[in-house]
């Protein structure tokens, strides 16, 4: 154990009273979806390792909302992305000048209609021309991986209903 | 959706943790604590970060514990004004459509923004969007369990420290968000898809 020191107790009161906790900045950074969804994944690995250590009833918070987060998270885009695409995706989007909260959305979202890029870029009307709302669908739906059980299916609905027509 | 906080607090780690690695216990003892609760002005706490600097480890007279100043960042759940999220819709009632996250279920959309006009509809406990079009009017309805995209407009913090024995203990939720479908392409998504 680390530099622990045995205080007399005249040092005691002035250490005790910072005891409370205290929340230096509470908005350090953003996390996209895909890194909350790493981030989680990893440290379900690591506790299945040390469960054979204890499982105290303490860690009973942390698993619920562990697993929540994880449900939600696997049912959204970002449970398809890898470091490569979240790279090659910002690297695109360089040219649109996007804020850095539109770009989040886009990447949490992966939007594929031209009305949900308008909810999510502020002002679009203004900054962005028609061709170019079809460019960042391009780019989005491109670079970033779709639900491959979604994808598969498209096609054969676009069959089926052109038997249904005829 | 999630930011990281940045805090600073003291962990008490028991002696017979002792024989553990100290960033180990830190991590536990900082999840046990924060995990799956909402801190006030700041959000719902997800998991630790990473810690970012230990300073020394005191034990003091009396408490055979050891007492250490932890500067860490921690995951939290605090989407931004004017987001755009999905969720699952929870329930129905004359307050309005309440929608859950799973992780998290303080989302209210109040009636005034829903998606104009709207009924509620008493017999099925479940709002309605009365949506014209040339040929007449199409009843939407917003069933439990569908999905929903909304925006974030505005997030309620109450301070649910205990007062004292004379208070009624209300449910109320320390971590509120209200929400609006008022804009094209918010509400089910069902709504919207081709």
């Amino acid at each position: 154990m680390r530099g622990v020191l045995f205080l007399p107790d005249g040092l005691q009161a002035r250490t005790l009273t910072e005891c409370t906790m205290e929340v230096r900045d509470a908005n350090a950074a953003m996390l996209s979806n895909f890194e909350v969804y790493q981030l989680l994944i990893e440290l379900k690995e690591k506790r299945k390792e040390m469960v054979k250590n204890k499982h105290s009833t303490g860690q009973q918070n942390l698993n619920t909302i562990m697993y929540e987060t994880l449900k939600y998270l696997s049912k959204t885009p970002c449970s398809h992305q890898s470091p490569e695409n979240v790279k090659d995706f910002l690297t695109a989007m360089l040219p649109h000048k996007l804020t850095k909260a539109e770009k989040l959305q886009l990447l949490n979202h992966r939007p594929k209609t031209a009305v949900e890029i308008q909810l999510m870029v502020e002002e679009s009307e203004e900054r962005l021309s028609e061709d170019q709302i079809e460019e960042l669908i391009q780019k989005v739906t491109e670079i970033l991986p779709g639900d491959p059980q979604q994808e598969e299916g498209a096609p054969g609905d676009a069959e089926m209903d052109a038997n249904a027509d005829q | 959706m999630f930011v990281v906080v940045e805090m600073v607090d003291t962990v008490r780690i028991p002696p017979w943790n002792f024989h553990r690695q100290l960033n180990d216990a830190i991590a536990e003892e900082l999840n046990k604590k924060l995990a799956n609760k909402v801190v006030y002005n700041v959000g719902l706490c997800i998991c630790l970060y990473d810690i970012t600097k230990l300073e020394d480890s005191y034990i003091f007279p009396g408490d055979g514990a050891s007492h250490t100043k932890v500067h860490f960042r921690y995951v939290v759940f605090h989407p931004f004004l004017d987001e755009i999220l999905v969720g699952k819709i929870k329930y129905c009632s004359q307050e309005g459509v309440h929608v859950s996250l799973g992780f998290f279920d303080d989302i209210l959309i109040p009636p005034e923004s829903l998606q104009q006009p709207a009924k509620f509809d008493e017999a099925e406990q479940v709002w309605v969007w009365e949506y014209e079009t040339d040929e007449g009017a199409h009843d939407l309805y917003m069933d439990q369990g569908e999905e929903i995209r909304f925006r974030v407009v505005d997030e309620l913090f109450l301070d649910t420290s205990p007062t004292g024995p004379t208070t009624d203990p209300e449910k109320e939720s320390p971590y509120t968000l209200m929400a609006s479908i008022s804009e094209p392409g918010l509400g089910l998504l069902s709504w919207w898809s081709n």
